[in-house]
């Protein structure tokens, strides 16, 4: 008797499944902490499910928004960041963030609604073809035609965005699918036959490398943020003390390599630093892991490491030879080679010649600035924002001058504090970004350097600060102006500023007393100085509206269509 | 150059939509591109014709194609001895009296006449891209009002010799 009544609730049980339940059913599985998403007709099936469902869900007050928060959850935690959105405009509000995503390689799994299968092609209220539209910017995205295909989907998605080179993936839920009964499906295999990313590199490169290593006079290495999905910064630390050979950083990798550490020659690329850019421009052996070359970090590819033999370990093999022709390339996760090449323990290069230059570049040409107490300069801000926090904060930053500024002047010690819109340049990133690295890491000080003009792209945001009670410092350098395209405009377009000042800001104390956030307006160092000592430990919210000067600039620059070894403003 | 590239994939929807979207968003040209099933199911053989400036450009597009979730297998065969083949369609302007005329071109191209109007005739065409491409030239002045071409599509052979200098089967 009580056998057939526990089979008879086995039976039901398999006959009241949802789509919507086999969706939240594949997150646990994934153990998904957060779903940043915001609801609407096209997944009320989701959300009904979602309302009695225990995974953490922040609504933020905009897709964009929800999306940027989760790629800042992504970067910081190493996982997935999953995104709900609806169909037509809600879908279409995430494109920014897949894009960014794409160019970042951040590992996304992201929920769109869909009208309902039967209606799809007829222009239906709230329709968008997201599949159509996201195709170049997605690793990979479907949509779901059967009930039962959605644990296999999901499973594969995370699989897919987490695994190989990660990136954004994007399910097309249709709303009937989602609110569809079914037979709850056995578990899922994941088939992916066209999907298989080489892991392990080819034993013989790595020979070929260690030699070339072995027999270098000027060799260097730049480390992207390879190192950091792979979680290879310990292993690098090591290769690098073994072989002793200098380390620069693309934008995206800081903090992948200590930046106190002797072998660390800083930041290459357009704002990069004298002796790290040198360092690429003279090197005899150039060794890439993990970064894909972008014209921001080589300057014009004619002029770039013109005499050396270029090296480049990355997973994905497309990125090698894509821009820069590579005489020894290596397929294959990045912590695989590290592991690989420590133990070769290939005989270290003799090439004191070469860190004595280094070391003399080092010493001539550090980043410079002109002091004031008012108008306040952004550099020394960023300065004391690390110094108040011990250069152990997670800073995420937005797009322009500011986000310059910081990768310069609070240099990382430890992988994963960096939070950044390195490709796409998305203006509006890094207020929702530091939402998400907050909730990726509560006990981190997460510090938003943005600027007053990105700020504003997503200011809407601090509504989920403040209902969360994220801590997070946002430090506005405010400009009155569109820093980064001002400093372009003065010189390359004759100081014609066409919409780039902003005289007429709002008052960001005033709107952040909206949130209900606590915010001062700072304008000397002095001040600077007192306020940040009050707050930097706050266990709440703080909004910092720096007054920084208007016409400072970003130097040392590197002009576009100029090489790295001809930049400009490297001394006062 | 022209670069002869065949695909396999597993027939998913909007997998073609992403392999002709990564050619647009790469800025590659497609000259042709043909589809269709293979021997087995699920499985497609996409065949594309591209034409690249240099080696390294045909080496980004094998890799960038590579590297999609849907495509299991991708192959550069230009280098190799191929059998290529494409089919065209033609409409041409034919009259009773220029009828004969038009057959006696059709012979040596092994083309056929597959359908007669009152005054027009349809010839269909297979063989390589430069053979169909020779063959509308000389029909070209009986005034052609419709062309329909399929694309190329091609295997490699089954025997390659060890030093071939042309790419292309003769026949």
């Amino acid at each position: 008797m009580l056998q057939q009544a526990a089979f008879t609730k086995v039976e039901a049980e398999k006959k009241t499944v949802t789509g919507a339940d086999l969706l939240l059913e594949a997150l646990k599985k994934e153990e998904v902490e957060v779903i940043f998403g915001y609801p609407g007709g096209a997944v009320l099936p989701i959300y009904d499910k979602i309302y009695d469902c225990d995974i953490m869900h922040v609504l933020p007050r905009h897709e964009q928004g929800g999306i940027h928060a989760a790629e800042g959850y992504a970067r910081v935690s190493g996982k997935a960041g999953v995104v709900i959105a609806t169909s037509g405009p809600g879908a279409t509000n995430v494109v920014t963030g897949l894009a960014d995503a794409m160019m970042d390689s951040l590992p996304l799994v992201v929920f769109t609604g869909q009208v309902a299968t039967g209606v799809i092609g007829t222009d239906a209220f709230q329709e968008a073809d997201i599949l159509g539209i996201t195709t170049p910017i997605t690793k990979y995205n479907c949509q779901i035609r059967n009930i039962e295909e959605i644990p296999r989907i999901i499973k594969e998605a995370f699989h897919i965005a987490t695994t190989g080179r990660p990136g954004p993936v994007l399910i097309d839920f249709p709303k009937d699918i989602a609110a569809g009964l079914v037979e709850r499906p056995a578990e899922p295999e994941i088939s992916l036959p066209g999907y298989q990313p080489t892991i392990e590199p080819n034993y013989l490169q790595i020979r070929k490398l260690t030699e070339a290593v072995s027999s270098a006079k000027r060799p260097v290495i730049l480390a992207g943020a390879g190192i950091l999905f792979s979680k290879a910064s310990d292993l690098l630390l090591e290769y690098v003390e073994q072989q002793k050979v200098p380390v620069v950083h693309t934008l995206l990798g800081l903090g992948g390599f200590p930046a106190d550490h002797p072998l660390f020659l800083g930041l290459a690329g357009m704002h990069g630093c004298y002796t790290a850019n040198m360092a690429l421009y003279e090197c005899d052996l150039l060794v890439n892991i993990g970064a894909r070359f972008d014209d921001r970090l080589t300057g014009n590819l004619a002029h770039f490491a013109p005499n050396a033999t270029v090296a480049h370990i990355d997973i994905d093999p497309a990125e090698i030879g894509k821009n820069v022709p590579t005489a020894i390339p290596v397929v294959g996760d990045a912590k695989e080679a590290l592991t690989m090449l420590v133990k070769q323990e290939g005989k270290p290069p003799e090439h004191s010649e070469w860190m004595q230059t280094l070391e003399g570049y080092k010493k001539e040409n550090p980043y410079w600035y002109e002091n004031s107490d008012s108008p306040l300069k952004p550099q020394r801000v960023t300065e004391m924002l690390y110094e108040k926090t011990n250069g152990e904060g997670i800073v995420v930053t937005d797009v322009g001058q500011h986000q310059m500024w910081a990768a310069q002047y609070y240099p990382l010690k430890n992988p994963d504090r960096w939070v950044t819109s390195g490709g796409l340049g998305t203006m509006g990133f890094g207020l929702p970004a530091a939402i998400g690295a907050q909730i990726a890491d509560p006990s981190a000080t997460v510090i938003a350097i943005l600027g007053d003009a990105g700020f504003q792209m997503s200011t809407q945001e601090l509504a989920v600060i403040r209902e969360m009670n994220l801590p997070i410092k946002i430090a506005i350098f405010n400009n009155r102006s569109l820093g980064m395209v001002r400093q372009w405009q003065q010189i390359f377009y004759q100081e014609r500023y066409s919409h780039s000042k902003i005289p007429s800001q709002p008052s960001f104390v005033k709107l952040a007393d909206a949130y209900d956030i606590k915010a001062y307006e700072i304008n000397s160092e002095q001040e600077a100085e007192k306020i940040l000592a009050e707050v930097m430990k706050d266990k709440e919210p703080v909004l910092l509206d720096f007054r920084v000067a208007e016409n400072e600039n970003v130097y040392p620059m590197i002009a576009p269509g100029k090489g790295l070894h001809e930049m400009v403003g490297v001394k006062k | 150059m022209k670069r002869i590239i065949t695909l396999t994939v597993l027939n998913r929807p909007g997998v073609l939509n992403r392999i002709t979207n990564l050619f647009s968003k790469r800025n590659y040209n497609i000259e042709s591109i043909s589809v269709g099933e293979t021997e087995q199911e699920g499985i497609s053989r996409i065949t594309c014709v591209v034409n690249v400036d240099n080696d390294r450009v045909i080496e980004q597009i094998t890799k960038q194609v590579n590297k999609q979730i849907d495509v299991l297998k991708v192959a550069d065969i230009s280098d190799q001895a191929v059998v290529a083949r494409e089919l065209a369609l033609i409409k041409v302007q034919s009259t009773p009296q220029n009828r004969n005329e038009i057959y006696s071109l059709i012979e040596p191209f092994r083309a056929s006449v597959i359908d007669v109007g009152k005054d027009s005739l349809i010839i269909q065409i297979t063989g390589e891209s430069e053979k169909i491409e020779a063959f509308i030239e000389l029909i070209k002045p009986y005034g052609i009002k419709e062309l329909a071409r399929t694309g190329t599509t091609a295997f490699p052979r089954s025997s390659q010799r060890s030093n071939h200098k042309t790419n292309y089967s003769i026949v």
